[in-house]
């Protein structure tokens, strides 16, 4: 082999394995589903080939519009209070020694990686009548008796958080981590003071990661499928449940499939936009 | 604000996070069956029961496979993949790039509603492999931004000299590399592990009711009730997963995988 001064280190052919993988098992189902999605609804349980849009005109119920605004009611709150708690504290994370950042991260990690359903039964045991706060705030006399506080509206949005927390940190985390330090000392040197140094410096720098982190925590959250069933009730339900019960309960897979992808063209849209505000962090 | 107060705040959301499982480790320990706080006679009867039911043992034994071989799967594509677009910048190279992060960076009942009509139309439906084929895509994002990240640290001269000194392709890949490369595969890996052995969505829609995972169990057995032994499980799981995660940070570089460029070892 002639030494050219531009051979790469892999050859072309190495991508056409992930290539064909990734195009049979990921570009495909997509393409299937599409198609299922303009599908005509078989009665039997399947579907049948055509072209229609009837599963896209049921959008515009009443009905799919409450679920769409709960949906996005419940994951905006979520999201909005995971970035408030998380953007702090991944600053202060950020600052520590090497040893402390890295127990930290390995806490967050397993927190993000337990499953929704450990997630969703711990804190239902911890919001129950017979294990949970309730009982504490009983025991110290702040209520008459103890009581559950799931399922609700307010369980679910704390174990949203509980999912979102850790993820907002880690999509924060990169950013915050290469902010250069002197910035912040320059500030301090002029006098800021620390809050000052923290609202008038770091937080106008990252203003493009924030919002781009704000939107990620955003579509993690609206894909939560087990949290809603666990801790919240049935009006509270968000789209990926109803996907699912469409697909799997109510045998309409044209009308679940329709429904994935006005969800995903929602969650493109949206990862996009965050990808821009983080690009526009360097401008800024 | 004070060094104090920030330690502080880290501090108290942390024990917020730890909280759930603090109390589900207590409850664990419950003697009858019932889920109290403060756990009643206490004892670890549970963690023995688990390992004795097979309708517990089934579920186990089919998360670990999965979660071994999706793991696996997810690393033979991301590896390649990550060679390939290392130093190509054209549209092939960007395509796939956002093939192999897209799965990962959308609401997961998306891919688990496509999975499941794909594998209906071929027949795959409700076997294990096809939960293995669809978890390894679904999860090739981890070993592909770990594994990008060490070949971006890959000093080029190192590769300069081997071929000077009369490396082909394969010569250096073997002995320059790999070799750099192992530690970011092994915790890609771990990553995807971790993550396939706590995934619901996708292994619920594509065989959930002939092969059942462990989280699969656990949401059935919660229609039942509530017994210590899911919260057995539960401790389990959390352990596994810190344990794993915990690894990786004693032996790699924790912060610099999660994307800091700053920290080093003190």
């Amino acid at each position: 082999m002639s030494a050219t001064p531009v051979q790469t280190a892999a050859p072309r052919w190495l991508g056409l394995w992930p290539a064909a993988m990734l195009t049979l098992f990921f570009l495909v189902p997509f393409g299937i589903m599409l198609a299922v999605s303009v599908a005509h609804r078989d009665v039997s349980g399947f579907y049948e080939w055509s072209f229609e849009w009837d599963s896209y005109a049921r959008f515009l119920s009443a009905f799919f519009g409450k679920v769409m605004a709960v949906s996005i009611s419940v994951s905006l709150t979520a999201a909005a209070i995971c970035v408030a708690l998380a953007f702090p504290f991944t600053v202060f994370l950020s600052n520590m020694g090497h040893r402390a950042q890295t127990r930290i991260l390995v806490v967050l990690l397993s927190a993000l990686a337990l499953s929704e359903v450990i997630i969703g039964f711990s804190l239902s045991t911890l919001l129950s009548q017979t294990a949970g706060i309730g009982n504490l705030f009983h025991w110290l006399g702040l209520i008459d008796e103890p009581r559950a506080y799931t399922p609700s509206l307010f369980a679910l949005i704390t174990g949203l958080c509980y999912i979102g927390f850790p993820f907002a940190v880690l999509v924060l985390y990169p950013p915050v981590s290469r902010l250069d330090p002197e910035i912040v000392e320059a500030a301090r040197v002029m006098g800021a003071s620390g809050p000052r140094a923290f609202f008038g410096v770091i937080v106008p720098n990252l203003r493009g990661a924030i919002v781009g982190a704000f939107i990620l925590v955003f579509v993690f959250t609206l894909g939560s499928y087990l949290l809603p069933q666990l801790l919240g009730r049935s009006e509270h339900w968000t789209l990926s449940v109803h996907i699912t019960d469409q697909a799997v309960y109510q045998s309409n897979l044209p009308f679940g499939a329709a429904m994935s992808v006005f969800l995903m063209l929602v969650a493109l849209a949206l990862v996009g936009l965050a990808s821009l505000a983080g690009r526009e962090r360097g401008a800024a | 604000m004070t060094r104090a107060l920030k330690t502080t705040y880290v501090l108290v959301i942390l024990a917020l996070l730890l909280a759930p499982l603090v109390i589900v480790a207590a409850v664990s320990l419950n003697g009858p069956q019932s889920l109290r706080f403060p756990p009643v006679d206490p004892s670890l009867r549970w963690y023995g029961e688990l390992f004795r039911q097979s309708e517990w043992l089934v579920p186990l034994r089919h998360s670990l496979v999965i979660a071994a071989c999706a793991a696996a799967l997810a690393v033979a594509i991301a590896l390649p993949l990550a060679l390939y677009v290392w130093e190509r910048r054209g549209i092939a190279a960007r395509a796939l790039t956002g093939m192999g992060l897209a799965p990962f960076a959308l609401p997961p009942v998306i891919s688990a509603l496509g999975f499941m009509i794909f594998w209906m139309t071929l027949g795959g439906y409700g076997r294990i492999y096809a939960t293995i084929i669809s978890h390894g895509i679904f999860l090739v994002t981890l070993p592909l931004v770990t594994i990008s990240l060490g070949l971006k640290g890959i000093d080029r001269s190192l590769i300069e000299a081997a071929r000077v000194m009369g490396a082909g392709r394969w010569g250096v890949f073997r002995t320059v590399i790999l070799p750099l490369l192992i530690p970011y595969m092994v915790s890609g890996y771990a990553f995807a592990f971790v993550l396939s052995l706590n995934e619901y969505i996708i292994a619920y829609m594509v065989a959930g009711f002939t092969v059942e995972t462990l989280p699969i169990k656990i949401f059935n057995a919660l229609r039942y009730g509530y017994t210590p032994i899911l919260a057995v499980v539960s401790v389990i799981f959390a352990a596994l997963s810190a344990l794993i995660f915990g690894l990786i940070g004693r032996f790699g570089n924790l912060p610099r995988l999660l994307g800091a460029e700053r920290s080093q070892h003190d």
